[in-house]
């Protein structure tokens, strides 16, 4: 754990509701190693999504990070003021939020955008450097410079994204937090875009965590994989090994429920219904929809388990 | 997802500020004006009924004015009369404007522009203008009648509300489904638009009504409306008439005033918290 | 093999304003041609991405605007000419699934309006009795259980539960088409398989074609037999979607192939493809030429001067590419019936399971 540039311990985010707390997410821990690439991948209602905004410390009410700690570096960003943590934010951690490409301002020019990010964190830079560098910001994400004087509708979905991703790495960030960067794009630019992500990646040194639910995507671009259900974290390991033999019995059907072009008519589903996350079936959330269920998995919570050096699996089967 | 139903009235009220204290007035408004006649003898508010001029007494809470009504009875009779011209003009604005509306909406083309031109004629002109020519050609006028007026001018701004979430609400995918399962035009509007406006025709209504009493106020204010029964308009014209102003009977100008600011501050805030709840109920589901 | 359901030549033009003086207009489907027969029900796919006019071809299929040019027929009849008889017919017989599974339904009622409407607007039933029969079996044919789904407000089902009940709603009219706009794109990848299943299960036990549209050839491979790819609005590559998948002659059909994120990490798409993009911003189509020529790696001189026809490949697969200009022409048409009689042998052949 040594070269880990972010470390989330135990992290709980729940929304309070007028019939009680949703547990969205409850007890999730993982680390990001320097330069790594993470992939966060669930279903909808897994948990991800807040996992994404409580790291960024952009849970608001009636969210609330309910424990925990999300470890960068040295510093508890929990434990943070507001004022810090703003100033942390595009700084050393950055959001590309789901659907992005749609919250740039449509009245301002895509340079305005990214001037008001390098302002609000007390950039001081003259006019002449402040348009070399978004000229340059904008061809390290395979954008003509030009671009800087368009406004959002002018550009197509695909440039969008890039272009937020620009915005994202202006002030040159550690970790680079990605959810769902292409579930609004067609196959070819969705390839360009987490190209674009990964060369970006590459030139800063950072760390990406990408969500999605996407298992195509998370094997293209991922090194390692953690399988969210029920805000919890099920198991983690590197990709080769999650494809190859995954030892959670949900990772297992999300795997064989995976279309390929390498068989036809091969139709698996994941039998049952998704856990209310209101109230979480007893013991492990899994455990209704489980085939390989026992005894005690209905009474007895599982604990993430590391089986093999760089494998965690939170499942009775092994032994937990 | 699980959804948080709704049911308990208070649970509405108890988030919403707004709709809590416009409902309160408005209730309060509307006991004052529809049960408060019940419990006054109309023969305090006739012409000579009491020394004129009085100021406000235990015998006679707000005075009275110079043709000797009791003020205080005089209001109690005026509020309704104020109350059922908007109500009934409200009421006919909103139903000529939600056909209009759902028609122009919906079947667009030459339907649409039709509506659409004839309604914007209408708005550009000045509605006093219109009213104030009508009124003055009409030989008597009467609670209806003027109700009618005010109706005459009413429709203009809910056609356009209407249309315009028409226009959004056609193109929603189960409209699609509903011609895909053989549903007519008239009972897709009917059955399948409409319900998903009621929101936006209770604020509108809500909206209408206000414009309503306005305008009676204004035209009443005037002395363009009903000559021979009271509203709170036509008590600020009497007073207006007899010089109540420059000789300081306040207790005769003032409590109409204090009426109609209630009426609409009510109003306001009733409209502005349905606002926040259609707004709400909307973030919900999604 | 006489013609179900045709698009004959259907070129499709929108408007989109511009005001007095300038005309902005998008061709989102040119000199288009595609049929699906009636002996024998078929399963096609139309794939393609945003901008390449499947969302259009769907609502001209079903009848929900009308073709520029050209004609849409049913069972022979314009749909623009038919009578009131025979709309009602075409009304029933073709049905459609929609991509969001959430918008499709009136927030205002309960699941159940969605399934009772068409019982009462084509008479399916004569009693209230048999109509709750015929529901519920309906429900049951696509994998639901009616007591937990009818009574329900559609917020209170998942994605799954409420696409699989547009389905069940289109089975109600026992249609012989059933056009499916990316049914799964927007579900639970978890669910997709059931919901696949069930389409499948329509087409192979009660011989309802399907015409799946979407943009991910991977479900499309695992549930059509033929597939239509489509380039801003015109056919870059049609036949037999084991042939078109595994083996794509288009460049466009290749990169399309290429860039699908296999969920194999140990083939990781390939570095320094060649993807050039030249002008970025998605132009409308190069006038008078083939539409992908601004971003085709193996452009010609030829591939400006007029738009490429279908150029035959083999027995059921052709692309309109001038890289293989010296094959005869054929029409689109003609492809898919070739594919749809070459299946109707087979069949034929093999005695029912």
């Amino acid at each position: 754990m040594n070269s880990d540039i972010l470390r989330v311990q135990d992290l709980r985010v729940y929304y309070d509701t007028p019939a009680g707390p949703v547990k969205a997410v409850d007890g999730v821990s993982f680390p990001l190693k320097q330069g790594g690439r993470l992939g966060l991948v669930g279903e909808s209602g897994s948990g991800k999504s807040t996992t994404a905004l409580a790291i960024m410390r952009l849970i608001k009410p009636p969210g609330r990070v309910e424990g925990g700690q999300i470890l960068l570096g040295d510093q508890d960003l929990l434990k943070l003021s507001d004022e810090a943590m703003r100033k942390l934010r595009f700084d050393q951690i950055s959001l590309i939020p789901q659907g992005a490409m749609n919250s740039l301002n449509p009245v301002m020019r895509i340079k305005q955008q990214i001037i008001d990010i390098v302002n609000s964190h007390d950039g001081d830079y003259s006019e002449a450097k402040l348009n070399e560098s978004i000229g340059q910001l904008l061809l390290t994400v395979g954008l003509r410079p030009e671009v800087a004087t368009m406004y959002p509708h002018e550009l197509s979905g695909g440039m969008k994204q890039r272009v937020c991703i620009a915005m994202a790495i202006t002030l040159r960030p550690k970790v680079i937090i990605a959810d769902e960067p292409t579930s609004a794009l067609d196959v070819v630019v969705q390839r360009q875009v987490m190209e674009t992500l990964g060369k970006v990646q590459d030139d800063l040194g950072a760390a990406v965590i990408l969500v999605g639910h996407d298992m195509g995507l998370m094997a293209q671009f991922v090194d390692y994989i953690g399988v969210m259900y029920a805000g919890k974290l099920v198991e983690i390991a590197p990709v080769e090994e999650i494809f190859r033999e995954p030892q959670h019995p949900y990772t297992q059907l999300l795997i064989s429920s995976i279309p390929s072009l390498e068989s036809k008519r091969l139709f698996k589903g994941i039998p049952g219904v998704a856990p209310s996350l209101l109230n979480p079936p007893s013991g492990c959330s899994f455990h209704p929809r489980c085939p390989q269920v026992m005894g005690h998995c209905s009474s007895q919570v599982p604990n993430l388990k590391e089986i093999n050096p760089g494998r965690w699996v939170s499942c009775h089967l092994h032994g937990v | 997802m699980t959804k948080v139903t709704v049911r308990g009235q208070s649970r509405i009220l108890r988030g919403n500020p707004f709709l809590t204290i416009g409902l309160l007035i408005i209730v309060a408004i509307l006991i004052f004006a529809y049960l408060g006649p019940l419990f006054t003898d109309p023969e305090r508010a006739e012409v000579g009924a009491f020394k004129p001029k009085q100021s406000p007494s235990r015998e006679h809470l707000l005075g009275t004015d110079t043709q000797g009504r009791d003020v205080l009875a005089a209001l109690t009779l005026a509020t309704p009369q104020t109350l059922n011209i908007g109500l009934i003009a409200g009421a006919v604005g909103i139903g000529i404007g939600v056909v209009l509306g759902l028609l122009s909406g919906y079947l667009g083309g030459t339907v649409d522009t039709a509506i659409r031109v004839g309604t914007d004629v209408f708005i550009t002109i000045p509605a006093i203008a219109i009213l104030v020519v009508v009124a003055t050609n009409v030989r008597t006028i009467n609670v209806a009648i003027m109700a009618l007026i005010i109706a005459m001018l009413a429709w203009r701004l809910p056609t356009r509300t209407i249309r315009a979430q028409t226009l959004s609400l056609r193109e929603r995918a189960y409209i699609q489904v509903a011609k895909l399962n053989g549903v007519g035009d008239l009972e897709l509007i009917a059955k399948e638009v409409m319900p998903n406006l009621f929101p936006y025709i209770a604020a509108s209504f809500v909206a209408t009504v206000s414009w309503a009493i306005l305008a009676t106020i204004g035209l009443e204010a005037l002395g363009l409306g009903p000559q021979n029964e009271y509203t709170l308009g036509m008590m600020i014209y009497w007073a207006r008439f007899y010089g109540a102003i420059l000789r300081g009977f306040w207790w005769w100008w003032a409590p109409p005033i204090v009426v109609i600011v209630l009426i609409f501050v009510g109003l306001f805030f009733t409209s502005a918290g349905l606002d926040q709840l259609v707004n709400t109920r909307l973030r919900r589901v999604a | 093999m006489s013609e179900l359901l045709e698009a004959r030549q259907i070129t499709k033009v929108f408007d989109a304003g511009g005001g007095l003086f300038k005309r902005d207009q998008t061709v989102a489907l040119d000199d288009f041609s595609m049929s699906i027969i009636a002996d024998r029900p078929s399963i096609t796919a139309i794939a393609g991405e945003s901008g390449s006019g499947k969302t259009t071809l769907a609502r001209l299929l079903l009848g929900i605007i009308q073709p520029t040019s050209g004609d849409i027929l049913y069972q022979g009849k314009n749909l623009q000419q038919m009578s009131q008889e025979e709309w009602k017919v075409f009304r029933r017989e073709v049905q459609a699934i929609f991509q969001d599974p959430f918008e499709v339904y009136n927030p205002f009622y309960k699941v159940d309006h969605v399934l009772t409407t068409p019982v009462a607007k084509f008479n399916l039933a004569d009693s209230r009795a048999d109509a709750r029969e015929l529901i519920e079996n309906a429900l049951r044919g696509v994998g639901l259980r009616p007591e937990e789904t009818l009574g329900r407000y559609p917020h209170q089902l998942s994605g799954g539960q409420r696409q699989r009940v547009m389905i069940a709603r289109a089975l109600l009219l026992r249609p012989r088409i059933i056009l499916a706009d990316e049914p799964v794109s927007m579900v639970d990848a978890s669910l997709r398989a059931t919901i696949l299943e069930s389409l499948l299960k329509l087409n192979q036990e009660l011989g309802i074609s399907l015409v799946y549209i979407t943009h991910d050839l991977t479900t499309a491979y695992q549930l059509c037999e033929s597939i239509v790819i489509l380039y801003q609005g015109c056919v870059a590559e049609v036949g037999d979607i084991e042939l078109v998948i595994k083996n794509p002659q288009h460049p466009y059909t290749q990169l399309l192939v290429a860039s699908i994120p296999l969920p194999n990490p140990e083939i990781r798409w390939e570095q320094g493809e060649q993807r050039q993009s030249k002008s970025e911003t998605a132009p409308r189509g190069t006038q008078g030429g083939c539409k992908f020529a601004d971003r085709c790696p193996h452009v010609m001189d030829i591939c400006y001067d007029a738009p490429p026809p279908l150029f035959r490949l083999d027995e059921g697969r052709a692309t309109a590419c001038f890289l293989h200009k010296e094959l005869p022409t054929v029409q689109a048409t003609e492809v898919m019936d070739t594919l749809a009689q070459r299946a109707f042998r087979k069949a034929q052949a093999v005695p029912a399971v």
